[in-house]
């Protein structure tokens, strides 16, 4: 094995992605051009156009067709990566049940934002939450380097045979697609040890021995492919601590934990939420710790498959937990939160828990917002229950 | 069974057969037919993109496959964009793609995922210019779901939801020429054909193969069930609407149209002698049938129009 000297390039998310793409090697790239995802696919032609990749890219006319044109390429043996944010990834979703249910690794990058009326480019989390029965992985990314590493390990825990389902690696708008900062890049010789080239569960393209792929199946059959696929994402969690170690071991950035917990092993209160502003959060966290508040972070990374066994060993140890989404279910709650109090229902952990929407269509979320969660956290504490579940933290009144 | 060489030789279509016995279409089905045909052009190194239609039932049901060539089942409008990817996919991987060498990438669509629903990605695979082949076998109604109207289907024709009744309620529109429709993607090679004339069909598969680039052909197969037909009567009536120029046979080669149709100096016959072999018909009234008449003649026409001046 190569000594490992990362190679420093000040990126944004996106070409962060675009990078990662081409170091993953990937064979085709069919996609659609959306704010704020547009400069992944155009970094992407840009290294064609160079000559640094050798790449078929096919500049599809819908979402809904770059999907599709993935899936076809995917089931030929290919690998396969597209991008896409929002409305695009809306107007996927009938094919992303296809790619996953077709067992087909494709890549995808979302870059986050809030789905119109009224018309927004800005950051949230519900256009990739509201994918999360797809069948896909997904991984949410806090910075830049988390794209580039993520949409490495994507590719080596969805190609993998236990798994061989589709991964969704899940950027912020703006925040992070837009915003440049210092990414350590792997050199391509080592990224090819990490990821030797893909080989497919099934192709094709074995012309004497034909199979057909996606048939129709009978009530007799259908319940059994759920089933599989359904193990197939069990089996991710472990692919994916596997991955995340190997990656740490090999390149030093360890992400073998599905939620990273950060100063959580005294802290009466963490917040628990995902992507871009764990990065606020961890940052309050210091603050607030120096303010005498016994806080902690417990950043969501992989929220499908989701990780119960550590979301519950979390919350056995802490008093109370309050979790920031991004993100809103309409005539429920944010989503995280709905999905962790019902992991935690049959379990003797049950922390206090609450529930803070913040930063919906891309509003600001800061930490001072982090410490007034604190606050209002503590207040809940000392009284020891919760009297209002979902708080609207930034509504105008 | 092994046909003897004496035979073979005296065969006009290949002797080779890639679609099996078992299927599950219905009697009489054209579009099964169609695609036996396919299969024989192009070979088991052909790889087949059905979307939801009719064919996703008669290629079986998991486990069974009556395609011996690679089937992938997609999703009802993404015909064109599932083999614009399995072409980029082999090319990705080093395959030699179309060609008599090459692998064959084929999209099998019924009229309505190919003029309704998937006429937008057929538009993104013409216009980019995939080396495939996209058939769209015509049975001008959605047949799998239980004979609804789609864009295809004809002036006049009953189905489900243009029923006929005490207020005439049947199809007000045309059929929506598809073939025109690709053709102004001025692609190398487009063609119509019907499953009355396999040799036609055939020789119009090789000519597809042979054409790099996207190709297109839009295949007239009769479906007894829509049509309310006897079940050996569909090449009678395919053969009948080609006769009647009702759908005419002709190619269009890089800018060039041909008229191919077996007598090519008769005139065509009158639209009765189709109609009058479907039930689907028979709610016409005279004014219908001369205003689908008037259709006809309009259209064979204009087709003959072209050939003269861009023959």
């Amino acid at each position: 094995m190569a000594e490992y000297k990362p190679i420093k390039k000040v990126v944004s998310g996106n070409y962060a992605a675009a990078y990662a793409a081409l170091h993953a090697r990937v064979q085709v790239v069919a996609a659609y051009p959306i704010t704020p995802q547009t400069s992944i696919i155009e970094k992407i032609a840009e290294f064609i156009a160079n000559g640094e990749a050798d790449i078929q890219y096919v500049p599809v006319e819908s979402e809904h067709s770059a999907m599709a044109a993935c899936i076809g390429a995917s089931a030929t043996g290919a690998r396969v990566f597209t991008a896409t944010a929002a409305q695009g990834l809306a107007l996927m979703h009938e094919m992303l049940h296809w790619a996953s249910g077709a067992r087909l690794p494709i890549v995808m990058v979302n870059a986050n934002r809030a789905l119109a009326p009224p018309w927004s480019v800005w950051d949230e989390q519900t256009d990739s939450l509201s994918q999360r029965d797809t069948g896909w992985l997904q991984f949410y990314a806090e910075n830049n380097q988390e794209v580039y590493d993520g949409v490495l390990m994507a590719f080596k825990v969805a190609e993998d045979k236990r798994v061989s389902l589709p991964a969704m690696v899940i950027e912020s708008a703006f925040i992070l697609s837009h915003t440049y900062d210092v990414v350590e890049m792997i050199p391509q010789e080592l990224v090819d040890e990490f990821l030797p080239p893909r080989d497919p569960l099934y192709t094709l393209t074995d012309f004497d021995n034909p199979i057909s792929v996606g048939a129709l199946a009978t009530p007799n059959d259908y319940y059994e492919f759920r089933y599989k696929e359904a193990m197939a994402m069990e089996r991710a969690k472990k692919v994916i601590k596997e991955v995340g170690k190997e990656f740490g071991e090999r390149f030093g950035r360890d992400y073998s934990q599905m939620i990273e917990t950060y100063r959580t092993d005294d802290a009466e209160i963490v917040f628990m939420g995902m992507g871009s502003l764990m990065g606020t959060v961890k940052e309050a966290v210091d603050l607030l710790r120096k303010e005498g508040y016994k806080v902690g972070a417990a950043k969501v990374r992989w929220f499908r498959p989701f990780p119960k066994e550590e979301l519950y060993e979390l919350a056995k140890e802490v008093p109370a937990i309050a979790v920031v989404d991004r993100n809103f279910s309409f005539g429920q709650e944010g989503i995280l939160f709905n999905e962790s109090k019902g992991v935690l229902f049959n379990t003797d952990a049950r922390p206090l828990m609450k529930d803070y929407i913040v930063g919906l269509g891309g509003r600001d979320f800061t930490v001072n917002d982090v410490r007034a969660i604190a606050k209002d956290m503590k207040k809940t504490l000392e009284k020891g229950r919760v009297e209002e579940e979902v708080v609207w933290y930034h509504l105008k009144r | 069974m092994e046909i003897p060489e004496s035979i073979k030789k005296r065969l006009t279509l290949p002797a080779e057969e890639h679609f099996y016995a078992g299927h599950t279409a219905c009697q009489g089905c054209g579009a099964s037919l169609g695609l036996r045909y396919v299969l024989k052009a192009y070979g088991r190194k052909t790889i087949v993109t059905i979307p939801a239609c009719c064919s996703t039932i008669i290629a079986g049901a998991w486990p069974y496959n009556t395609l011996d060539a690679p089937l992938f089942h997609t999703a009802f409008a993404t015909t064109g964009a599932v083999i614009s990817g399995i072409e980029a996919g082999l090319k990705a991987q080093g395959y030699k793609v179309k060609g008599e060498d090459g692998v064959m990438v084929v999209g099998w669509a019924g009229d309505g995922g190919t003029a309704d629903i998937g006429l937008q990605a057929l538009s993104g695979f013409l216009e980019r210019g995939h080396d495939a082949v996209y058939i769209m076998y015509d049975n001008e109604a959605y047949m799998n779901t239980g004979i609804q109207r789609s864009g295809s289907t004809p002036y006049g024709a009953w189905t489900t939801n243009t029923p006929g009744g005490k207020r005439h309620f049947l199809e007000k529109r045309h059929k929506k020429k598809v073939i025109d429709i690709v053709i102004a993607h001025e692609i190398p090679y487009a063609a119509t054909a019907s499953v009355a004339y396999p040799e036609d069909f055939i020789r119009k598969l090789k000519k597809a193969q042979k054409t790099p680039g996207p190709s297109f052909i839009q295949l007239f197969a009769p479906c007894p069930t829509g049509w309310r037909s006897p079940t050996d009567k569909s090449i009678e009536i395919a053969r009948m609407a080609v006769q009647t120029a009702y759908f005419p046979l002709f190619e269009y080669e890089n800018g060039k149209y041909k008229i191919n149709m077996p007598n090519p100096k008769k005139e065509p016959k009158p639209i009765e002698e189709f109609l009058k072999l479907q039930g689907r018909f028979k709610y016409m009234t005279k004014e219908d049938i001369e205003i689908l008449q008037g259709w006809v003649n309009h259209e064979w026409e204009k087709l003959k129009k072209l050939a003269e001046v861009f023959g």
